[in-house]
C-alpha cells in the first residue's frame, strides 16, 4: 500500500473522481496550471484537461455562486477556496444560497457541492490564512462540515463528500498537509460523514478533538499514561456538522470527565456546542465540570506568537489534571 | 375593423394575443395577491410586478420552455410567464402545502423544474453568479439551453454583478442579463446610485453586447431579448440588456414612497402603462379587437380568482414538513428529533 501525505491522498481522490465521473469538475484560484497553492490539484489539469480542471479569476462569491448553479444542474463541482479565511467573501453564497436552497425550494433543488478550503495555524501563515472559521459555518443548517486529521480519512471523507447530495465543506488543516505519511489504499473508499471515532481508548477522562488537535490530544494522553496518572480516551469528531452526539455521549458517560480541544477561538465555538451535547446526554455521569482548551478570543496573531495561542499537549494535560483533582 | 394576418417582429396574431393574455394575467394575479395580502392571507414581504409586465412577457416569449430563468424577489410575474401553474404560485404566496415549494419558499422564492424557474432570491444580486453556473453546465453538457437572469437596477451596485458578468463574458456563457431598471432600488433613485448614466458602458467594460430597451413596449423587449438569446445560443456569449421600466406600486406592500411624487407615479400610469401601450399597438395594426382584449381580461381575472380560491382552500404545511428538505438525509433535523423524544 502506498504511503501518502494528506496532499497526495487528496490528489489521488480527486484524480479517481475525475476519472470515474464526467460530472466532476474542479475549479478555483490557481488550481489548474499551478495545481493549487499547496499542490493538492497538481497534475490534474494536464491529465483531465482545462474543461474539467480550471482556474477562475479572484472572485470567491462567483466561484461558489457558479458552483451552486453547476450543482443544481446535476453536475458535481468541487470548488476550492484558496484559504478558508477568504470564504467570507462567499459567505452569502455558502450560507444563504448553497445551504438553504433545498429547504426553500421544498426539496426541488439540492446542491451537491463540495467546497475545499485550507486553514489552520502553527505554520507561520498569518491572519486570514490560518483562521479557524468552522464555527461560523456550523451555525448554518443545511451544510456539512468535515475536518480530517490524517491522510486516510482525508481521502475517504473527500470521496464521501462528493457522493453526498448536500453541500459539504471540507476543511483541510495546513499543518497536516505534509507533516506525516500514512498507508492509504490507492482504490476508492469512503469514510462516513457524520461519524466520530474513538482513536484511543481510555477509562478516566474523554478528550474530544478534531483536525490538527487530534495529535495534540493523543500526545497529552500518552504523557499521562506513561506517568500512570490517567487512562485517557480520545474521541475524534472528523465531522463537526452534523455532530455525532452518540459517540461523544457514550464515551463521556463511561469516563465521567471531559476535555474539549479546538484550535479556534473559544466563545460561541464548536466546543460550546460539544459541551452542550455533553450536558444534555451525560450530566448525571459527570464527575467534574467539562474543560475547554481553545485559542483565546483574539484575531489570529502574527507568527512569532501563534504557538502561544494554539493549544499544546501541555495545556491539554493541565486541563485533564483539573478534571482529575479530588 | 378587419383583423389582419400581419405579424409584429415575426410574432403571429396568436402569439401576440397570448402575450396580451399573459400581461393581463400578471396584472390581475398581482392585484388579487395585493387584495389577499391586505386581508392577511399572505404574510411577510411581497413585491409586486405591476407596471413591469412588458419586460417579463416580452423577454420570456423569446425563450424556450427548456431555457432557464433566475430572478429576484420581484418574480411572481416572471414565474407565470415562464409557464408555472398560477395555483402553485398563489399557494406559495399563501404559504400553503400546495405551493411550489410546499410553503417553505414564500413570495420571494418561486421554483419549477418543468418550467425552468430556478428561484427568485431575497438577496439582491445573489442570483447572478448562480445563473452563470447554470449556463456553464449547459455549455459543458453541450446543450443549447439559454439562461435569462433578471435583476433590478439596485443589483448592479452589488459586487456579485461584477463577478458574474466578468465570468460569463470570459467563458462566453449563454446568459442574457436582464436589468429591469425601474428607476429605484427601494427608495434610492438610480441616478443617485449609478456612477454611469446607463449600462452600455458597463456592458462594454465586460466586453459583451449591451442594449437599452423600452421596457414598457413588450415588442421591443421581445426583439432585444430574441437577438440576445440567439447570440447566446450560437455560443457567442452573454448580453446585458438594460430594460427601462417603472413599478407602479410601492417597493413592497409596505412602502410610504416618500422618494417619489404622486404626480410622477400618475404620469407613468396614465401615459406609459405597458398593457395600454400593447393594446393600442395591436389595435392600430389591426391585429386584435377590443372584444378580444376584454375576453383575455375576463379569463385572467378568472384564473387569478381560481388560484386564490385554491390557495385559500389548501392546507397549511405540517410541523413535520419544517424538518424535511433541509438535507437529503435529514441530518440537520437530528437534534430536533432527539428533543421531541
Ligand atoms: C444584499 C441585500 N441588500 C439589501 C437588501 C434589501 N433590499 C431588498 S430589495 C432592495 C432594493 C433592490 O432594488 P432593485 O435591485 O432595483 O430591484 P427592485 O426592487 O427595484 O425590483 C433592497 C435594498 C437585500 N434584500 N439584499
Ligand atoms: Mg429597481
Amino acid at each position: 500500500m502506498p504511503r501518502w501525505t494528506m496532499i497526495e491522498a487528496l490528489n489521488n481522490a480527486l484524480a479517481l473522481e475525475l476519472e470515474h465521473d464526467r460530472r466532476v469538475l474542479i475549479f478555483g484560484e490557481d488550481v489548474g496550471k499551478n495545481g493549487g497553492v499547496f499542490r493538492v490539484t497538481e497534475g490534474l489539469q494536464n491529465r483531465f484537461g482545462e474543461e474539467r480542471v480550471f482556474d477562475t479569476p479572484l472572485a470567491e462569491s462567483a466561484i461558489i455562486g457558479t458552483a451552486i448553479g453547476i450543482a443544481v444542474y446535476g453536475l458535481r463541482p468541487i470548488a476550492e477556496i484558496q484559504f478558508a479565511g477568504f470564504s467570507l467573501l462567499a459567505f452569502n453564497q455558502i450560507v444563504s444560497q448553497a445551504a438553504h436552497m433545498r429547504s426553500r425550494s421544498g426539496g426541488l433543488y439540492t446542491v451537491p457541492l463540495v467546497i475545499r478550503a485550507v486553514f489552520g495555524g502553527n505554520v507561520r501563515s498569518h491572519e486570514m490564512h490560518s483562521d479557524n472559521i468552522e464555527g461560523l459555518f456550523m451555525h448554518t443548517p443545511g451544510i456539512k462540515i468535515v475536518i480530517p486529521s490524517n491522510p486516510y480519512d482525508a481521502k475517504g471523507l473527500l470521496h464521501a463528500a462528493i457522493a453526498d447530495p448536500d453541500p459539504v465543506l471540507l476543511l483541510e488543516h495546513m499543518r497536516l498537509y505534509r507533516s506525516f505519511r500514512q498507508e492509504v489504499p490507492a482504490e476508492y473508499y469512503t469514510v462516513p460523514i457524520g461519524k466520530a471515532v474513538v482513536v484511543h481508548e481510555g477509562s478516566d477522562v474523554t478528550v474530544i478533538a478534531y483536525g490538527a488537535m487530534v495529535a495534540v490530544a493523543l500526545e497529552a494522553a500518552k504523557q499521562l499514561e506513561s506517568s500512570d496518572e490517567a487512562s485517557v480516551e480520545v474521541v475524534e469528531l472528523r465531522t463537526i456538522a452534523p455532530m455525532d452526539e452518540q459517540t461523544i455521549a457514550d464515551s463521556v458517560n463511561k469516563t465521567g470527565r471531559a476535555v474539549v480541544v479546538h484550535e479556534a477561538a473559544r466563545t460561541g465555538g464548536v466546543g460550546a456546542e460539544i459541551v452542550a451535547v455533553i450536558n444534555q446526554h451525560c450530566l448525571y455521569a459527570l464527575l467534574k465540570p467539562v474543560e475547554r482548551v481553545t485559542s483565546p478570543d483574539t484575531p489570529f496573531p502574527i507568527p512569532t506568537v501563534e504557538d502561544l495561542l494554539i493549544p499544546t499537549p501541555g495545556r491539554v494535560v493541565n486541563a485533564i489534571r483539573r478534571t482529575l483533582e479530588a | 375593423m378587419a383583423i389582419s394576418n400581419a405579424t409584429l417582429t415575426g410574432l403571429t396574431r396568436t402569439q401576440l394575443l397570448c402575450m396580451h393574455n399573459m400581461m393581463l394575467l400578471m396584472r390581475r394575479f398581482e392585484e388579487k395577491s395585493a387584495e389577499e395580502y391586505t386581508r392577511g392571507k399572505i404574510g411577510g414581504f411581497m413585491h409586486l410586478y405591476i407596471g413591469q409586465e412588458a419586460v417579463g412577457v416580452g423577454s420570456i416569449t423569446a425563450l424556450r420552455t427548456s431555457d432557464k430563468i433566475l430572478c429576484s424577489y420581484r418574480e411572481h410575474g416572471l414565474a407565470l410567464a415562464k409557464g408555472m401553474d398560477p395555483r402553485a404560485i398563489m399557494a406559495e404566496l399563501f404559504g400553503k402545502a400546495t405551493g411550489c415549494s410546499k410553503g417553505k419558499g414564500g413570495s420571494m422564492h418561486m421554483w419549477s423544474n418543468e418550467a425552468g424557474v430556478l428561484g427568485g432570491n431575497a438577496i439582491v444580486a445573489a442570483q447572478l453568479p448562480i445563473a452563470v453556473g447554470v449556463a456553464f453546465s449547459a455549455q459543458y453538457l453541450r446543450q443549447d439551453t439559454v439562461v435569462a437572469c433578471f435583476f433590478g437596477d439596485g443589483a448592479v451596485d452589488e459586487g456579485a454583478f461584477h463577478e458574474a458578468l466578468n465570468l460569463a463574458s470570459l467563458w462566453k456563457l449563454p446568459v442574457v442579463f436582464i436589468c429591469e431598471n425601474n428607476q429605484y432600488s427601494m427608495g434610492m433613485a438610480v441616478e443617485k446610485a449609478w456612477a454611469v448614466e446607463n449600462l452600455l458602458s458597463r456592458a462594454a467594460a465586460y466586453n459583451m453586447p449591451g442594449e437599452i430597451v423600452d421596457g414598457m413596449d413588450a415588442i421591443a423587449v421581445y426583439a432585444a431579448t430574441k437577438h440576445a438569446v440567439e447570440h447566446a445560443r450560437r455560443g457567442e456569449g452573454p448580453t446585458l440588456l438594460e430594460v427601462k421600466t417603472y413599478r407602479f406600486r410601492g417597493h413592497s406592500m409596505a412602502d410610504p414612497a416618500y422618494y417619489r411624487t404622486r404626480e410622477e407615479e400618475q404620469c407613468w400610469r396614465s401615459t406609459r402603462d405597458p398593457i395600454g401601450i400593447f393594446e393600442k399597438m395591436l389595435l392600430e395594426e389591426g391585429l386584435a379587437t377590443q372584444a378580444e382584449f376584454d375576453e383575455n381580461d375576463a379569463k385572467a381575472t378568472q384564473v387569478a380568482e381560481d388560484a386564490a380560491q385554491f390557495a385559500d382552500n389548501s392546507p397549511d404545511p405540517s410541523l413535520e414538513e419544517l424538518y424535511t428538505d433541509v438535507m437529503v438525509d435529514d441530518s440537520s433535523a437530528l437534534t430536533y428529533r432527539y428533543e421531541r423524544k
